[in-house]
């Protein structure tokens, strides 16, 4: 059967997809009696035309990276992490234990610490559901969907009962120490004549980000271990033929996966909050669902997606703040990004196919 | 514990218990048709919002009703495109739903309503009244029944008795009916109800339509019957729970009663005794909370009893040529 060229699959069905939720997200906008015109430029203006706004993009688009990293890792291994936010919980738990009770002599060595502390914590929380659906069968979706709620039980427990300060009302842990401090894009950037980027969260777990995408890359395509991850996803019958252990592909992928997922902590707990909170991955783990969808698992889509929902998330705030549509409207967005560039993918590519089978016809 | 706390733990035991058990019944006609949903949690809330609103504006808790069951069964007409038209990934539109939901109940209560994404509290006929059944308050002062029946089994609104006869109702309708017959064949082998030249896509579309309806009744119990008024993310996970509850049930309809009642207990008692206290040992309220997860991972597991979802489940039926 003929098939439309690659890269009409993997740029223009995507980039349909967008267009065909962005429209619709417009007659939302219109539907609650604003401008989508309007919105949309108060929207490039608070998130793009000043080093602050671009400060807050980056900061989410840094949380993105990571959780959709998470899912395209299990995507590649045809499995669907939807626990990367009770993983990314559990990995903000690892980067406060480390911080608050390992005596760090610079950031650098802390960031260290607690990039692996974040890691092993958020991997931990993906081995239970990884294991029993490797050796128990069962099914991956719904033990990570019960984890996520486990987890939110725990750190609920953890805050309230061992972690929170004698003395304090919020469930919260104590403020990190002054030397785990994460340099800030205005620590780094800015200049008393040109100041950049001031008072945004942004900080160096960005580039941490990045490095995560290349080395995601190198893994996925430039590894043997990343050959059997995709060789275990297009057929596990295959794999296991050619002496690949589904087990072992199972566990290793989603301890990866939990791993990214557990690293976005850095971001929002080190860089941003210096304490852990309740509630600090603010749905970021389920953002990377359609991140990993939209960018089709691969790093540079991966990371031009993350972009895309950064800016979709300063820009809402700046809209829920100059008018009176409320932040949700992202959520509407980003519901409409799962939906028809994941579900109702088929919706765009069948005709796409068919129009390219017909146009090869009348051209051979 | 005396007798009169352990009636009021049941009764909110029952109250709690009511959404799970029509949510979940929702879900074991979707996913016995072979649809996995894990959109419940989206329909229901669609159904609470738009219940409520309907509810606020008209003060008819009917047509309330009605507008809640029009928003969940929308809900899964793109559930239904997505997965049975476009034969998409059934998990991903099921969590795309849930953000819709989440989403478009606040913007559009902010747009109506002007009050922080909620709706106006209702009150008289906008709100569904509990019904004392016959004799309840001749029979009260009887010792032990009378309470029993005046306290428990009386004093609920009419949602309430509808979800607890549903179950035998859905029992009927899938184990002693033709059409049931066909709905479980069409989670388990899609291509002999093909061949048998009956639709699989009319079948799957019709088991998700009753999913729609008997959410829709989930989140208008919820937010007229149980709540007065509509708030942000009122569901508050209960989607996930029906959903576990449907798995420690085995997609069986009478299961799916006791599951959905134990979960009802666990909350209840959760939000009655924050700590319970057992001799010296303390229970956290969080353990309490992630119990119905808990359960649900250790059935999930195999580990007590194994529970097998539909054969066909999550798969977009392909017909062969």
């Amino acid at each position: 059967m003929d098939k439309m060229p690659a890269w009409a699959d993997a740029v223009l069905v995507p980039l349909i997809s967008i267009l065909l939720a962005a429209i619709l997200s417009a007659l939302v906008i219109l539907a609650i009696g604003e401008n989508p015109v309007e919105a949309f430029k108060l929207m490039v203006d608070g998130a793009l035309m000043r080093s602050t706004g671009w400060g807050y993009t980056l900061y989410y688009t840094t949380n993105f990276i990571f959780t959709g990293l998470c899912v395209a890792v299990a995507f590649h291994a045809k499995m669907f992490n939807i626990g990367g936010e009770g993983q990314a919980m559990v990995g903000g738990l690892g980067v406060a234990l480390a911080c608050l009770f390992i005596p760090f002599p610079h950031w650098s060595v802390a960031l260290l610490v607690a990039t692996l502390a974040a890691a092993a914590f958020g991997a931990a929380w993906a081995f239970i559901p990884a294991w029993l659906q490797a050796k128990r069968g069962s099914h991956i979706v719904i033990t990570t969907i019960m984890f996520n709620f486990i987890a939110a039980a725990l750190l609920n427990y953890v805050l309230v009962n061992i972690l929170r300060p004698v003395g304090a009302m919020e469930p919260a842990t104590a403020n990190f120490p002054a030397a785990t401090s994460l340099p800030t894009f205005q620590d780094l950037f800015a200049t008393p004549e040109n100041p950049l980027f001031r008072g945004s969260p942004a900080n160096v777990s960005f580039f941490l980000a990045v490095v995560a995408c290349i080395a995601f890359w190198y893994l996925i395509w430039r590894t043997k271990l990343g050959y059997e991850i995709r060789a275990f996803g297009h057929s596990e019958s295959a794999a296991r033929y050619a002496g690949i252990s589904p087990v072992r592909i199972t566990v290793i992928s989603m301890l990866i996966s939990g791993g990214l997922a557990g690293m976005m902590a850095l971001n929002t707990t080190m860089g941003e909050a210096e304490r852990l909170v309740l509630n600090a991955t603010e749905g970021a783990g389920f953002i990377g669902i359609a991140v990993a969808l939209m960018g089709r698992s691969h790093p540079v889509g991966v990371f031009l997606a993350a972009l895309l929902f950064g800016f979709l998330y300063q820009g809402g705030a700046e809209l829920a703040l100059w008018t009176s549509i409320p932040r949700e409207l992202i959520t509407v967005i980003q519901a409409l990004v799962i939906l028809f560039t994941g579900a109702l993918d088929n919706m765009v590519r069948m005709p796409l196919e068919k129009l390219f089978v017909s146009l090869r016809r009348r051209s051979s | 514990m005396d007798y009169a706390t352990l009636l009021q733990v049941l009764d909110s035991t029952v109250r709690l218990a009511t959404p799970l058990l029509l949510a979940c019944l929702a879900g074991l006609f979707s996913e016995r048709a072979g649809i996995v949903d894990i959109g419940l949690e989206g329909k229901m809330l669609a159904a609470a919002f738009f219940s409520a609103a309907v509810a606020a504006v008209t003060g008819s808790v009917w047509l309330g009703l009605l507008a809640g069951i029009a928003a969940s069964l929308v809900m899964s007409g793109i559930h239904g495109l997505a997965s049975i038209t476009f034969r998409g990934n059934q998990l991903i539109s099921g969590v795309a739903i849930n953000f819709l939901a989440s989403g478009i109940t606040v913007l559009i209560a902010q747009d109506w309503f002007s009050q922080g994404g909620r709706t106006p509290s209702l009150m008289g006929g906008g709100r569904f009244e509990s019904i004392t059944l016959p004799f309840a308050e001749a029979l009260s002062g009887v010792p032990i029944i009378g309470p029993l029946y005046y306290e428990l089994i009386s004093g609920h609104s009419i949602l309430v008795y509808v979800a607890f006869l549903m179950v035998p109702l859905t029992w009927w309708i899938l184990y002693r009916t033709r059409f049931g017959l066909r709905l479980r064949a069409v989670g388990e082998a899609p291509e002999a109800v093909d061949t048998a030249g009956v639709s699989v896509v009319g079948l799957r579309f019709a088991a998700i339509a009753i999913c729609g309806l008997l959410c829709g009744l989930a989140g208008a119990y919820l937010a007229t019957g149980l709540q007065a008024g509509f708030v942000r993310e009122m569901t508050a996970g209960r989607g996930y729970i029906a959903l576990a509850a449907l798995i420690f049930a085995k997609w069986r309809p009478w299961y799916a009663l006791y599951a959905c009642l134990l979960f009802g207990l666990l909350q209840a008692v959760a939000l009655r005794y924050q700590n319970i206290d057992l001799g010296g040992f303390i229970i956290p309220v969080q353990v309490m909370d992630a119990l119905p997860y808990i359960l649900t991972v250790v059935i999930l597991a195999g580990f007590v009893g194994k529970a097998i979802p539909p054969r066909a489940g999550g798969e977009p039926y392909v017909k062969e040529r």
